[in-house]
């Protein structure tokens, strides 16, 4: 229980920094840190309580292996997820590179032209 | 004004994934189609890293996708940065003969370290996107270190994209001859527990470590020469 809860909250922090903070830099971290709140969710979903890795390298796990090592799937799911999400941040990191280039600050209130 | 409004946005928010979440069971079993997964993943592939044995072969064209998806980012962030007049405004000093010499030590070692991971990828936790990314994180430590350090980069992206295509043509081998696209059964399966076993998955996990190194090291390349020194 204790992970679902920590990963909401990782959301969440993520999430407010993605609304309040006015640091380029920093929404983007906020941008991350959903991205990991996610991750934990997704993989604790595949924890059953008691288990081993899903990594089958000794003798005895050959047989029932389903009785003895935890879901996989989430954990391929998130192998995925970890990637895209390093992808994510590379590019908005390059576009605040090219936003600094422009107008020499980080403030997200100085790009009055992205306002709507 | 507008915290206040965000705030109370995540307490909605909060409350509601709670309330979602609440009703998931933690910790206790429930297979979906991960059972056969685990119970025949062994008997199908004899890979003994049973992620992997999903990344790559039950869900290998998912893992496809996701090598394009990182491609296009790199494409996407080439393009941003080609049109970035970027500038440096401090001064960049040498770095300390401790660190140039550390980073020149642990370069090659790292890069040892990356391959074993993907090429263990199918024996051990781990596989061809974390090698890479250790790979990554060497260039990226000589670049740091040193300023004259400059990958070559017609190079890098030669070798990604070579890489790239021996993930299809595997794909499209297993198409031919196995029948089905990325069909793990073109060559034999081997032995459990084995560093020569599990059929086309270390192939395919090789040639994914490759790629993804190349790709994030081209990726921190471009970022980092991109700024003009004033």
């Amino acid at each position: 229980m204790a992970f679902f809860v920590a990963s909401i909250l990782l959301i969440l922090i993520g999430l407010y920094a993605v609304l309040v903070k006015r640091n380029i830099m920093k929404i983007v971290i906020g941008l991350s840190l959903m991205d990991t709140g996610v991750n934990v969710l997704i993989i604790s979903l595949g924890f059953i309580r008691g288990r081993t890795a899903p990594i089958v390298n000794v003798k005895d796990l050959l047989v029932n292996t389903s009785s003895k090592v935890v879901d996989p799937l989430p954990q391929a799911l998130v192998l995925t997820a970890i990637v895209i999400g390093v992808a994510v941040t590379a590019v908005a990191l390059s576009i605040v590179m090219l936003m600094y280039s422009k107008k020499n600050t980080l403030e997200i209130d100085e790009y009055k032209e992205l306002k709507w | 004004m507008r915290k206040w409004l965000a705030l109370a946005f995540l307490i909605l928010l909060g409350f509601f994934l709670a309330k979602i979440t609440s009703a998931f069971p933690f910790g206790v079993e429930s297979w979906g189609v991960s059972k056969h997964y685990v119970d025949k993943g062994i008997e199908e592939n004899r890979g003994s890293n049973l992620v992997t044995s999903i990344v790559v072969n039950y869900r290998g064209f998912d893992t496809l996708g996701e090598v394009t998806v990182l491609f296009l980012a790199a494409t996407a962030l080439a393009f941003l940065l080609a049109t970035c007049r970027c500038r440096r405004r401090y001064e960049r000093w040498e770095a300390s003969l401790i660190v140039k010499a550390a980073s020149e030590t642990l370069y090659p070692l790292l890069i040892l370290f990356g391959a074993y991971i993907f090429i263990h990828g199918h024996l051990t936790p781990g596989g061809g996107f974390q090698g890479g990314t250790v790979i990554a994180s060497a260039v990226m430590l000589m670049l740091l270190a040193h300023f004259t350090f400059h990958p070559n980069h017609k190079a890098l992206s030669t070798l990604e994209g070579l890489a790239g295509m021996s993930f299809v043509l595997i794909g499209f081998a297993g198409l031919i001859w196995g029948g089905s696209f990325l069909a793990n059964n073109i060559i034999p399966l081997g032995q459990w527990n084995r560093l020569f076993s599990a059929g086309v998955i270390p192939l395919i996990y090789v040639a994914v470590g490759f790629k993804v190194g190349f790709e994030l090291s081209g990726l921190i390349t471009d970022m980092m020469k991109t700024i003009k020194e004033e």
